[in-house]
């Protein structure tokens, strides 16, 4: 009977102890939205494989990471949100890919008090900072840093007029508003700008008009391999000028397209795309070399794109914040997520594979000029061009 | 302008009429003998540049597995379905030619035998899975009024681009042309590969005038399209029309994939714009008349061009509010694209 009854004892308190240890690694959930399918599906896809390099555990709890496809549809977008809110509980959205989808979910982020890091690049995700804008972060560059950087590049290689050509959407009027911008104030003169879609089969019409103009230099405002189209245009025509492009062509699948065609294009982009030539004494060549190798380990080599590292890098963001947000609650609860987004806002000098990240109350999104370099393709290859 | 960028800008609409012109014409023909409004269309196209452009960089698509599903599931579905005896044929039109041409995309794939068998080898991959969609989602559904095979066929247009992501990823690809260089003709620069289309298209659609006037099979697929019941009273295999109308559908929309493919990057998802432009230019035609449509094409391809040089930030409203003025034309004088039976 005594025996009978320690056995119990012991079992109850087993029990108990369990029941402890189990509330104590409570575990965080974090949503992630990424455009799986759809035109931003080259953005979603290496996004989903990097959320696989994560990890599983952090300070004792597991990490639930629960990922969802918004077929790059805004409506999806907030639809998704919403279900992992009100069905999975998490404490983080990590979302979505492309700006359009990323600019609906700001508002249930702002309702649900949820901490939402995008891996969207338009700046107007974030500014101007307001009430509902507190509670958003992204990982991407802000488009005015990377067109600063074109058009310095510019003015330094004696460019005195351009033209430019790009996307009939949302990426297209980002670039040509910063890129007229950075232009003027480098003295730069914009000749023509022209427009056309993703799905195109021919910018002849277009480029006829932008070699009219006679530009010293042609910006192509477009992502991904559509935007080689009018670079191969330009070339067929007999376009002899300086050709740039944005960050948005940092796949290897653009130099595929494009082949001899995009030689010299100038670029500017973030250190991951040339991790391996960044100089020993820049601290984001570990961290990015080792997103390259681990992605590459995984999926093979050469797979890695610079558009998956932004989702790395929102991790690495959490992953820096979440321990500071557990000293002040357990994960699943409203004090948790406003804990955690304080802990994202006042994150110092954290190295990622895009840069080095500082937030503050006014900028969510924190880097500065270590964020891009420029780059040039030779031989097939992206080449850092130096400084 | 000046007149050589006019001339520029015609000879590049040109080559894009005669593409739209293909697709043009595969739209009226099966919609005039299914009542189908071919939405994926554009698939077959998007399908044949790309398998057109892995064949040619060595590698076997993934849309061969695609087409064995497909032609397993034909296969049972008509079992299910079809009359017994009549297993012979419907294994040697559901299995025989798709096995043909997943052997010969493996067997041959691996040899790299130039752009000639990657073409071949496109069209065969692709066009077999024409007949087969027809027979899974649209047989079943012949005698359906035309705005539930309309919805049929959004519903494998989306399954469709879904497939073409899986086989062919994100990222668009670019084939070699079939010949590099070109002429001078009067003073514009002619592409050998531009010259191709152009008259592949004409060779195809003068082939389909030939087919249509002097061949039994041809008037049989015209007797289907004026009069279904009473072409079905003749003994003409309503069914059987189908399956024609699409298989040529099938072939012709690979073709022009293939054709198009060394001029443009083609992605998973170019089809349904593409073949919206057909779509455009068989409006024209009422559904109804090839000549008108082809024509139409044609305008289509220069409308968009010169559209792209005067306002490109609107080209594709000016192209597709091109139509606004025929639909009214069309429904002033109704009667003539008026669906009988309902």
């Amino acid at each position: 009977m005594r025996g009978m009854r320690s056995v119990a004892t012991g079992l109850l308190s087993a029990l108990l102890l369990a029941g402890a240890a189990r509330a104590q690694d409570k575990p965080i959930h974090i949503g992630v939205i990424a455009s799986m399918t759809g035109p931003a599906a080259a953005l979603g896809i290496p996004q989903r494989n990097s959320i696989a390099l994560l990890p599983r555990e952090l300070a004792g709890h597991k990490i639930d990471w629960i990922i969802l496809d918004d077929a790059t549809d805004a409506t999806r977008a907030v639809a998704d949100a919403r279900k992992l809110i009100d069905e999975d509980n998490i404490d983080a959205l990590v979302g979505s890919s492309a700006t359009p989808a990323s600019l609906a979910m700001i508002d249930v982020a702002a309702e649900k008090h949820l901490p939402m890091i995008y891996m969207a690049a338009s700046a107007a995700l974030i500014s101007p900072m307001d009430a509902q804008k507190r509670w958003v972060f992204k990982t991407p560059q802000n488009d005015s840093l990377m067109a600063d950087a074109i058009a310095a590049h510019m003015a330094a290689s004696g460019v005195k007029t351009m033209a430019y050509i790009g996307f009939n959407d949302a990426y297209g009027d980002g670039w040509l508003a910063q890129m007229q911008r950075a232009a003027t104030a480098a003295g730069i003169r914009l000749v023509d700008a022209e427009r056309y879609a993703r799905a195109d089969t021919s910018v002849t019409g277009q480029i006829l008009k932008i070699i009219a103009a006679s530009p010293d230099a042609v910006l192509v405002g477009a992502s991904g391999t559509p935007a080689a189209l009018p670079q191969k245009t330009l070339k067929e025509r007999g376009y002899g000028g300086r050709i740039y492009q944005t960050h948005g062509v940092a796949v290897k699948d653009f130099i595929r397209v494009g082949g001899k065609d995009v030689e010299g294009t100038v670029l500017p982009a973030g250190p991951v795309l040339v991790a391996a030539q960044l100089s020993d004494a820049n601290p984001i060549k570990k961290v990015a070399t080792d997103y390259v190798t681990r992605y590459e380990a995984m999926y093979g080599p050469g797979s890695v794109a610079a558009f998956g590292a932004h989702a790395y890098d929102a991790a690495l963001l959490l992953t820096a914040a979440i321990p500071v947000a557990l000293e002040h609650a357990q994960p699943g609860t409203p004090e948790f997520r406003a804990a955690l987004r304080d802990a994202l806002e006042s994150l110092h000098a954290i190295v990622l594979t895009h840069g080095i990240a500082t937030m503050s109350p006014d900028d969510h999104n924190g880097f500065d000029k270590r964020a891009r370099v420029m780059v040039t393709i030779q031989d097939g290859a992206w080449k850092l061009i130096e400084e | 302008m000046s007149p050589a960028i006019a001339a520029i800008l015609i000879q590049d609409g040109v080559v894009n009429g005669a593409i739209y012109g293909l697709l043009a014409l595969c739209l009226v023909l099966v919609f005039a003998v299914t009542r189908i409004v071919l939405i994926p269309q554009g698939e077959f196209v998007a399908f044949g540049a790309l398998a057109y452009a892995s064949f040619a960089e060595g590698q076997v698509p993934a849309l061969l597995a695609v087409l064995a599903v497909l032609s397993l599931a034909a296969f049972f579905l008509g079992l299910c379905t079809e009359p017994a005896g009549n297993e012979r044929a419907l294994a040697m039109s559901t299995l025989a030619v798709p096995a043909v041409s997943i052997i010969a995309c493996l067997v041959l794939t691996p040899l790299r035998l130039g752009p000639a068998m990657d073409a071949v080898l496109a069209v065969a991959a692709v066009a077999p899975m024409a007949p087969l969609l027809y027979r899974i989602a649209f047989q079943p559904l012949a005698d359906a009024s035309a705005l539930v095979l309309l919805i049929a066929a959004v519903g494998v247009h989306l399954a469709l681009t879904g497939i073409g992501l899986l086989a062919f990823g994100a990222e668009g690809m670019r084939g070699p042309a079939f010949m590099s260089g070109g002429v001078r003709l009067g003073g514009l620069d002619v592409s050998f590969q531009q010259l191709w289309v152009v008259a592949t298209a004409l060779v195809v659609m003068a082939a389909l005038a030939v087919f249509f006037a002097t061949t039994l099979a041809g008037r049989a697929l015209r007797a289907t399209a004026i009069n279904r019941i009473g072409a079905r009273l003749v003994g003409i295999e309503t069914a059987a029309a189908g399956r024609v109308a699409f298989t040529m559908a099938g072939l012709i929309g690979a073709a022009s994939g293939v054709l198009l493919s060394p001029l443009t990057t083609v992605y998973y998802d170019s089809g349904f714009l593409i073949g919206l432009k057909g779509f455009v230019a068989a409006i024209f035609g009422g559904m109804a008349v090839y000549p008108l449509a082809v024509a139409a094409a044609f305008g289509v391809g220069l409308v968009e061009s010169f559209a792209a040089f005067w306002a490109s930030p609107f080209k594709e409203a000016i192209v597709f509010a091109t139509i606004i003025p025929v639909l009214i034309w069309l429904s002033l004088s109704a009667g003539d694209a008026v669906e009988e039976e309902g």
